[in-house]
């Protein structure tokens, strides 16, 4: 488990935080209106998630498992402080766009379920990997939905961009579609809930794919081989 | 669905799913005809456009979910859908939002959770909240004037060249104009716009009555039972009754029954078998909950109708429905109420 390509890989894809978990789903379906609240949001959560995995991890050895749950609480919700302060400090309209769901990070069940299952279990390094695994996993599904939404909402893509990367990305903005009537449904949260269900089943798709072409693989019946016989019951 | 050869005496022929669509679409056909030549063209072009693309896109998700697509695209559920959506939608709406809203009718209301049969909701009404919620601005001002009858080219430039129509050529609705202008008005001034005609709303209330009629063929040739749509209007009457006696305060029943999509989604829309509940008792219940629902959205809601949403909801409560009107089983004493408890 604590193989480093097998916790990048699980991260990333197989065990996504927000396509197969389903945690978190509080600020993926709140902010991903835009490409730059997606980005924003995700960068702070990858910031708390790396953080606090990695302190976690540093105490396991010292926390009884009976108060684990307030220790860690405690540690992710001064992670949080420091990302907002940090926020409020560097990309103050961020901040402001963004508002109660950078404190709400604290509550993303995406981060105290990988304390809680993964941090406490295991030594710094790895844990260090598995948070920015699945916090960079997090982030991708937060980055595609929130560019969906803007194109299929407002037609447009990467505006605002200078609230993170400053004045020069003012002129990034790309207008997919000329004279868009907006489409407010896409906009609003269940928008985000379908965008969301139609991601995870492409992913399932995508997996069922590669299990099927595996499969075929396989199953190559050598000829004069052998079949074993079952008979009776199998419990 | 069901094709079995019935047993003798041969009182009955089995009744297929393509003559069930098929008499409902005969049936809409007289309100059909009176949209058309109350508001003119747009009412004839839109639902056509809506058909087409129905066709198209069931076709092409029958296809890629590995369907025969020739014995579902028979069954003409889908055209039921769209003639509905666009009979629902304002005539004068652009041809991409018919479009878009017939296409998004089929795949996510329908096709998603399966296909015919298999849809928790009414596929038509989750496309026209779907439009209503994302398009306010095109949902409100493209219905047509009763008093201006645009000619086959302005509504063609209107539908399909992104044309704007002129002012004259388009009127709010009925109910949205006496829930507007009685705030400070006497309802006799109200009255007095031309859009409330010489009966109760001028244009809607003859296509509310055809459309009356044509849900009583639908009862008459046993596609629907009488529960749902008595238990609607039944509820919406008496509401109105209750808190909207006063015409001078609220919208009068007249208009609730003859000035809206009321008559369409009590015969045609609520009766969806699929989507409503099963047993008569839970049907009557859940057309009172619609026709209830109707009235507190109209009346106290931010939206000037509210078939759609009234539908939705309930369809969000059939299944409990379902669970707690389980009609007595033949031969046991006593109804079985929700499910057994001994585990």
């Amino acid at each position: 488990m604590s193989d480093a390509r097998e916790l990048t890989r699980n991260g990333l894809w197989n065990n996504n935080a927000a396509l197969v978990q389903l945690l978190g789903l509080c600020p993926l379906l709140a902010v991903t209106g835009t490409v730059v609240n997606a980005l924003g949001l995700g960068l702070a959560t990858l910031v708390v998630l790396v953080g606090s995995n990695t302190a976690v991890s540093l105490i396991r050895h010292y926390v009884p498992d009976t108060v684990r749950l307030p220790a860690f609480v405690m540690i992710i919700a001064s992670f949080v402080t420091c990302a907002e302060l940090l926020m409020q400090a560097f990309t103050y309209e961020l901040y402001q766009v963004l508002g109660i769901f950078i404190p709400l990070i604290v509550t993303n069940c995406a981060i105290l379920g990988r304390a809680d299952a993964f941090a406490r279990k295991n030594p710094v390094l790895p844990s260090m990997l598995d948070g920015l695994m699945m916090g960079l996993g997090f982030l991708a599904v937060l980055l595609v939905l929130g560019a969906l939404r803007e194109i299929i909402g407002q037609g447009t893509l990467f505006t605002n961009m200078e609230l993170i990367f400053g004045p020069v990305a003012a002129s990034w903005e790309l207008t997919i579609f000329p004279d868009y009537p907006d489409f407010l449904f896409a906009v609003l949260p269940p928008g985000a809930f379908v965008g969301l269900g139609l991601l995870i089943a492409l992913k399932n798709r995508i997996d069922s794919g590669i299990e099927a072409r595996r499969a075929a693989k396989a199953e190559h019946v050598v000829a004069g081989s052998k079949r074993v016989r079952v008979t009776g019951h199998i419990s | 669905m069901i094709n079995t050869t019935p047993t003798a005496p041969h009182t009955q022929r089995p009744t297929s799913v393509t003559r069930v669509m098929a008499l409902v679409l005969a049936a809409l056909i007289p309100g059909w005809v009176v949209l058309v030549i109350s508001f003119s063209w747009g009412y004839l072009i839109n639902p056509l456009l809506a058909c087409a693309t129905a066709l198209v896109t069931e076709a092409a998700l029958l296809k890629a979910r590995g369907r025969p697509v020739l014995f579902f695209l028979k069954d003409l559920s889908a055209l039921v859908t769209a003639v509905l959506l666009a009979l629902a939608l304002p005539p004068l709406s652009p041809w991409w939002m018919t479009v878009l809203g017939t296409a998004l009718a089929l795949i996510f209301a329908k096709h998603l959770f399966g296909g015919l049969g298999n849809n928790p909701f009414n596929p038509a009404m989750v496309a026209y909240a779907l439009l209503l919620v994302s398009l306010p601005l095109y949902m409100t001002t493209r219905w047509a004037n009763p008093d201006q009858w645009l000619s086959l080219t302005d509504t063609l430039s209107i539908i399909f060249a992104g044309g704007v129509p002129i002012d004259a050529a388009t009127a709010a609705t009925p109910l949205d104009v006496y829930k507007l202008n009685i705030a400070n008005q006497t309802a006799n001034e109200v009255l007095r716009a031309p859009i409330f005609g010489s009966f109760v709303a001028e244009g809607w209330d003859i296509a509310n009555l055809a459309f009356l009629i044509g849900g009583g063929v639908l009862i008459w040739q046993r596609i629907i039972s009488w529960h749902i749509p008595v238990a609607l209007l039944g509820a919406l009457m008496l509401m109105s009754l209750l808190f909207g006696s006063d015409a001078d305060l609220r919208v009068p029943l007249s208009l609730h029954l003859l000035g809206g999509a009321t008559m369409l989604g009590a015969f045609f829309i609520a009766t969806d078998p699929v989507s409503a509940a099963t047993s008569n008792r839970g049907k009557l219940m859940y057309g009172a909950g619609i026709g209830v629902l109707i009235y507190l959205i109209r009346t106290w809601g931010n939206y000037p109708d509210a078939v759609a949403f009234a539908v939705l909801l309930m369809n969000f409560a059939a299944p409990l429905i379902d669970h707690y009107s389980r009609p007595r089983v033949y031969g046991h004493r006593k109804a079985v109420k929700g499910y057994k408890r001994d585990d």
